[in-house]
């Protein structure tokens, strides 16, 4: 039992350390999961190859826990966007964070994937992952060195070990809404700015919109 | 392969076509232009008379103020020397073309690129759809005065950078829908989503001899997607094939998932500005895109680099090409099933390899080291050493290594002798280059064939294997691999000492009206870039001839007939990479 379990105001005495622990749920429990972060195997784009060197054997993701990366994402607690969102792929990006289990996180690996990056500016690239997922970890760089996806890594690690179970929202009752998947139509269309599309249709009339 | 006669010669076209063809005088260019209802004549004249076999890339041009568009083609002679240049010109408005896909397949993929982007038709096209944006996208995005929905300015820096450097997000300028054009009848309500409709009936088309005839068992044909999320598809690249039991009876690969627009962006960009985007393209090789970019501005600048910047630049070339063929033959082997052994063993190279271009560069991935005219750094002696110790020491000891476990091992024998076979012919005429090329028989490499930088004086064979099937274009990245070998070796015993840079480094460099075309032979194939310039400080165009792309032309023509299991190998056997695919 690690002592950093040990809640700081009941102190264990000396010859019970290592042994014994006074600690709550909460603690116990994101010490475990947290340790043992799936994260998805799926690569984007050049991030995705200091991704995999991050699992090699100079930097070993595997000290973490964090060596089973799992294709499928039903199997995965944590998404890394490791490289460009473009437009066209931002429908499949949608519907598979849909498709991991409760609960997941979502790591923005690189410039790009957290705002666009270098390329943000064109026509077929969607600035920032953020717009269209909830992202818990951004790791700068470009791309981010295998250090500094570890760190990122560690940043998630402690996001998880604060959170209580019960605010997680897929440790509640009643099921969770899926997010809206975009549509691939004359551009990309976010069906939340759905009402505001007429206005942008030349030769439409604002005022109905 | 029969001996192409030569019986004319290629600066006489024009008299051969009279009023049909002529030689291109604009200042800078060179080459022909065709009318477009010769274009075919022209060109099988150049296929079948000439010997220029090898229709390296197509491309289009948009010359909004002559209103016109300009379709571009390279050829070249498989027994090596300069290619040649022909274009065809049609106005600005429904443009059409006559297809040249029957007499060079390898135009399929880079036609349908120029209808996407340019709006260019290409009749007698087997399969002209969007390529790289999707079936209902608005618009043909590459057209000169065509705006995306973040457009500031047509040329950069832009002027709320410099020089009055109040940045503002252009998010906030441009909110929701002013830059994004709609077609005017558009309705969100109305609007039905594009199904891949016309990718399966195309899938559904060539059947060969119809459904479970000739087979004794009647089997139902089935449709499945791999991809665009797949571990096997080494990134976003979907492959949709259509099968009959397990066998695969029609494939066709679908890209576009990682369109960065680097075209688009790199004709708003200065010409230096556009040396780390070229980085991004095959992110393996970043030193090697570096170069070729490199290669074809200096062609329009007219300069070359000093020596010393010649083999640094010959060095970082080399040294790239064994981290792709490393990394090629780790990521085939995690496709035939040793999954990730053999790849932790490449990375392991990889990253000393890594630690060179860190110390040169700065960064480990996007190296940003060339510059026009020379290098940005000069090597230092301890990492002069660094090489040295790998080249003479480290790396072929690893080689052997790798080959003694991996080359006679019985199931990657088992899986890939035989498998996916593309012959010479069909490899020439699919327009496929670097290891998939002269893995069919066909001893074609830009290096030898039309020699830059330093090349010429360099001891080195050109690899070539007969088979055209996966293990042999898995043997050749072992052979290529000795011989990048070999030529670092001579490199480190004859680097000369001196200037790295021609001229004193500049942040923006003149660039002379004309075309030009800078041709590499990347790990992968060749890597040609096309610029045009006006005498401004921007490329007016900026095309990368990519070779995954093009390879992936002729990825069908091998899958047909093998099983879906080793349609994957495949594909790792071409060794792609998506950033150089869908640019």
């Amino acid at each position: 039992m690690p002592d950093d379990l040990n809640l700081p105001e009941f102190p264990i005495p000396e010859d019970l350390r290592g042994q014994v622990t006074i600690t709550t749920l909460d603690r116990i429990y994101n010490w475990g999961r947290r340790a043992s972060v799936w994260p998805m195997f799926w690569g984007l784009a050049c991030c995705a190859i200091e991704m995999i060197a991050t699992a090699t054997s100079r930097y070993d993701m595997a000290r973490f826990g964090m060596e089973v990366m799992r294709p499928s994402p039903r199997q995965t607690d944590l998404m890394i966007i490791s490289g460009t969102v473009t437009k066209k792929l931002i429908p499949q990006i949608v519907r598979l964070y849909n498709q991991v289990p409760e609960p997941k996180y979502v790591m923005a690996m690189g410039a790009c994937a957290s705002g666009g990056g270098p390329f943000k500016e064109g026509y077929n690239v969607v600035s920032g992952v953020d717009q269209f997922l909830p992202v818990d970890v951004y790791v700068p760089g470009c791309p981010p060195t295998p250090q500094a996806l570890i760190h990122g890594f560690l940043t998630l690690h402690k996001k998880i070990a604060a959170q209580p179970i019960k605010a997680i929202p897929g440790y509640r009752k009643g099921t969770l809404e899926p997010l809206p998947i975009p549509v691939l139509g004359p551009d990309l269309i976010n069906l939340r700015d759905l009402p505001r599309i007429p206005s942008a249709v030349p030769g439409s009339d604002p005022e109905t919109a | 392969m029969t001996e192409p006669r030569i019986d004319l010669q290629v600066d006489s076209l024009d008299v051969r076509f009279p009023g049909k063809v002529r030689q291109d005088s604009r200042a800078g260019y060179a080459g022909y232009i065709v009318q477009p209802e010769t274009l075919v004549e022209f060109s099988s004249a150049l296929r079948d008379q000439l010997g220029f076999r090898y229709l390296s890339s197509v491309t289009a041009v948009d010359y909004l103020a002559e209103d016109l568009m300009e379709v571009v083609y390279h050829a070249y002679r498989l027994e090596g020397g300069p290619g040649i240049v022909f274009k065809s010109q049609v106005p600005r408005q429904d443009p059409r073309l006559p297809s040249l896909v029957p007499l060079f397949p390898g135009a399929e993929f880079q036609e349908r690129e120029a209808w996407d982007l340019f709006g260019i038709r290409f009749e007698g096209h087997p399969d002209l759809r969007r390529i790289l944006m999707w079936e209902g996208f608005h618009g043909h995005p590459m057209r000169k005065d065509w705006h995306e929905a973040y457009y500031e300015e047509e040329v950069k820096p832009f002027k709320n950078r410099w020089p009055e450097g109040q940045v503002y997000r252009i998010e906030d300028k441009v909110p929701f829908g002013h830059n994004v054009s709609y077609p005017s009848e558009f309705s969100p309500e109305g609007w039905v989503p594009e199904e891949d409709v016309a990718l399966y009936a195309g899938l559904g088309k060539i059947q060969g001899d119809g459904n479970g005839k000739g087979s004794e068992l009647e089997t139902e044909k089935i449709i499945i997607n791999l991809g665009p999320q797949h571990p096997s598809t080494h990134g976003v690249f979907r492959m949709v094939a259509r099968l009959d039991g397990e066998t695969v009876v029609d494939l066709r690969p679908v890209m576009g998932y990682l369109h960065r627009n680097h075209e688009k962006i790199g004709e708003r960009n200065t010409f230096l500005m556009n040396m780390p985007f070229t980085d991004r393209l095959d992110y393996f090789c970043s030193m090697g895109n570096n170069f070729g970019y490199a290669l074809a501005v200096e062609k329009l600048m007219g300069i070359r680099p000093p020596e010393r910047a010649e083999y640094i630049r010959v060095m970082m070339a080399e040294l790239t090409r064994i981290i792709n063929h490393m990394l090629a033959i780790g990521f085939l082997l995690n496709d035939l099933g040793a999954y990730f052994t053999p790849v932790m063993y490449c990375f392991n190279e990889r990253e000393l390899i890594l630690d060179v271009f860190e110390a040169v560069s700065g960064s480990r991935m996007m190296c940003n080291y060339f510059r026009f005219g020379g290098v940005a750094r000069d090597l230092t002696d301890a990492t002069f050493s660094m090489v040295r110790e790998l080249v003479t020491e480290r790396l072929p000891r690893k080689l052997d290594e790798l080959e003694r476990f991996l080359v006679m091992n019985e199931i990657v024998r088992e899986r890939s002798i035989g498998v996916g076979v593309l012959t010479a012919e069909q490899a020439i005429g699919f327009s496929a280059a670097g290891p998939v090329l002269r893995a069919s028989g066909v001893p074609y490499d830009v290096r030898r064939a039309e020699p830059y930088s330093i090349y010429d004086r360099l001891e080195f064979d050109v690899c070539v294997r007969q088979h055209g099937d996966i293990y042999d274009r898995y043997l050749i990245r072992f052979d290529e691999m000795r011989q990048s070998l070999r030529i670092l070796q001579q490199v480190v015993r004859d680097m000369p000492s001196g200037e790295i840079m021609t001229g004193k480094p500049q942040y923006q460099v003149r660039v002379p009206a004309g075309e030009s075309y800078g041709r590499v032979e990347n790990p992968k194939g060749e890597l040609g870039f096309y610029l045009v310039a006006n005498g401004k400080a921007n490329p007016y165009r900026y095309h990368v001839r990519s070779p995954s792309f093009i390879n992936l032309t002729s990825l069908a023509q091998m899958c047909r007939g093998q099983k879906i299991a080793d349609a994957v190998v495949i594909l790792g056997s071409i060794d792609i990479v998506l950033g150089e695919v869908d640019r």
